[in-house]
């Protein structure tokens, strides 16, 4: 039957053809990471020397460094991990050891999944609202800690409930078997088993608070300030909102460009190195699995 | 002995039972705050003229107008002009990982994916600045690059990889024999793949759609630097708007303390999160009630 053959072939030669176009699909996005990463190194690189990582910003931010952003980020992303990730865990422990399918359940996947659906600007106005006014925090580290520890809360959540339930059934029923209590196999069988798995949410968790801009714009970072943080209640500068502050505002924007350049590199290279040490550290864990 | 470790028991429960409705509280005290300092803009402008004013003028000394449809209709625009460029772009990679491409080329792309999703919003806005509109700009003949268009094309690569990775899900759920019942009936791969697995996993992909319609419509770095900032209907792709996320950004901090204007953009960020709220509750709504419970859910 030729007439078959030759179907079967033009049926053969659509499936090339969406191949191709899925192939396609997927290099476009492959192109712009490699597009975007490769553009800012490239530019980016001439402006990073040691002076520029450990000087502050001088003549009104046209020169100088970008110390205080450093620290400015690093504070902020560390402390609202230290907030985030016990409540998390904790949240986890809840959602995959004790919870049994109903109501409850349920009722807080809701409210898990529509927190982490929330825009991070409208964080930024709760934190404005909740933590800087009502508290009385100020624009500060502490304010903008605790809007983003809310703000990855989500994320801490679902990795660890990920680590939980790779956990073998077999090591909580011989913990039990032995005599165990539910509380004795959490936290002598169960956690350690899963503490792995739960590094790489907590890194991915500090990747996320490092890159936020929108939420911590009108809670904890300023434009300028010539001193680091002192205190909990001191504003910071950050690594994202310097770059949109160079980028934007003022009126150096072209004579500012290698400065922009740079922090935009400074900051891409702290987030994507932090979300490839996650993504490493979760391939480890599954091949040993 | 035995009591005391029972009783220990019931309080760890408990404990861990309160950490995890904290995230609820979280909501709640959002919606509540937003809710408290927004209303007030209601005692000097109405819902109606608040929502369908077409005229933004907050910090008009002598008649200021708080009417946010630019900003309604901005928001929307970038969000559908970016989900059609990320549905297709994200449903197809989401397909080539889950059904074409061999376990090691998967190895590579799912990283590139979670590291595409893991860059910073103001790193793309800056990128869309710095490059995509000189670039427009050249192309079209334009006066300024930062417009509809430059904003939908960075928006939407910051939701290919949510509509990807939710997408890629549901397609792996679709059970085995559906899939070996399609091809030993004799369709190609390709035959299978559109008319078993894409209608099998629709429900999921639909989620998949919605999850990234709400983080483009929610997302305010990108449109801040790269959308135009003109609070005006776009009339073509390269009018510059003004969506919801830009002008809360880029007002708040020049809103005197509890003025007109600062409760405004309150009220905007309350039409903001309704909008992600509904469309999260939708994307939830389908994926619990279209469940792929086994073959014969089809």
């Amino acid at each position: 039957m030729p007439t078959a053959s030759h179907k079967l072939k033009v049926r053969k030669a659509y499936q090339t053809l969406a191949w191709t176009a899925f192939r396609g699909a997927t290099g476009i996005n492959g192109l712009a990471l490699v597009i975007i990463c490769v553009f800012l190194f490239r530019n980016g690189l001439s402006a990073i020397t040691w002076s520029f990582l450990t000087e502050a910003p001088r003549d009104s931010m046209t020169a100088g460094g970008i110390f205080p952003c450093i620290v400015g980020t690093v504070l902020l992303s560390v402390g609202s991990m230290l907030v985030a990730f016990p409540l998390g865990v904790a949240a986890a422990i809840y959602l995959n050891e004790y919870a049994r399918p109903g109501r409850t359940l349920r009722f807080i996947r809701l409210g898990i999944n529509n927190l982490a659906g929330v825009p991070s600007v409208v964080f930024g106005l709760f934190g404005l609202a909740f933590f800087v006014i009502f508290f009385g925090f100020g624009v500060s580290l502490l304010s903008g800690v605790l809007t983003l520890a809310i703000l990855i809360l989500p994320v801490i959540i679902g990795t660890s409930e990920e680590a939980l339930r790779s956990v073998p059934n077999t090591y909580r029923e011989a913990s039990l078997g032995l005599g165990a209590t539910k509380w004795q196999t959490i936290r002598l069988v169960v956690l350690p088993a899963a503490v792995p798995g739960m590094l790489t949410g907590a890194i991915l968790g500090l990747s996320r608070a490092a890159g936020e801009t929108a939420a911590i714009m009108f809670t904890a970072s300023v434009f300028y300030t010539p001193d680091l943080p002192t205190s909990i209640f001191s504003p910071v500068m950050a690594l994202p909102y310097h770059v949109y502050v160079l980028a934007t505002a003022g009126t150096n924007i072209d004579k500012t460009r290698p400065l922009q350049y740079g922090t935009a590199l400074v900051l891409i290279a702290l987030v994507l190195g932090m979300n490839l040490a996650a993504i490493w550290l979760r391939a480890r864990l599954q091949k040993r699995r | 002995m035995a009591m005391n470790r029972k009783i220990k028991d019931n309080i760890a429960k408990y404990f861990f039972l309160c950490t995890a409705l904290f995230s609820i509280l979280a909501l709640a005290l959002i919606t509540i705050y937003l809710f408290i300092e927004g209303l007030p803009i209601f005692k000097v402008t109405s819902v109606t003229d608040f929502i369908f004013g077409q005229y933004w003028y907050p910090t008009d000394a002598a008649h200021p107008e708080f009417g946010i449809a630019t900003l309604i209709t901005a928001s929307l625009a970038v969000t559908i002009l970016s989900s059609c460029l990320a549905i297709p772009l994200g449903v197809m990679t989401a397909i080539y990982m889950a059904e074409i491409s061999t376990h090691e080329v998967r190895q590579i792309v799912k990283p590139v994916v979670e590291l595409l999703a893991s860059l910073p919003s103001v790193v793309i806005g800056f990128f869309g600045m710095v490059v995509v509109a000189p670039f427009l700009q050249d192309v079209f003949d334009l006066p300024v690059g930062l417009n509809l268009l430059n904003a939908s094309l960075m928006l939407a690569f910051m939701s290919v990889p949510t509509i990807c990775s939710v997408s890629e899900d549901a397609i792996y759920s679709v059970p085995r024999e559906l899939k070996e019942a399609s091809l030993a009936l004799g369709a190609t791969h390709w035959e299978t793949i559109r008319k078993v697995i894409l209608p099998a996993s629709l429900s999921g992909i639909s989620t998949a759609v919605i999850l990234g319609m709400s983080r483009a419509i929610g997302e305010t770095m990108v449109v801040l630097m790269v959308a135009g900032g003109a609070a005006m209907f776009p009339t073509s792709l390269f009018s510059p708007v003004r969506p919801m996320p830009a002008s809360i950004a880029a007002e708040m901090a020049e809103a005197p303390f509890r003025s007109n204007h600062y409760h405004a953009l309150f009220a905007t960020g309350i039409v903001l999160f309704l909008f992600t709220l509904i469309f999260n509750i939708i994307a939830q709504h389908i994926s619990e009630k279209h469940k792929q419970t086994g073959a014969a859910t089809l």
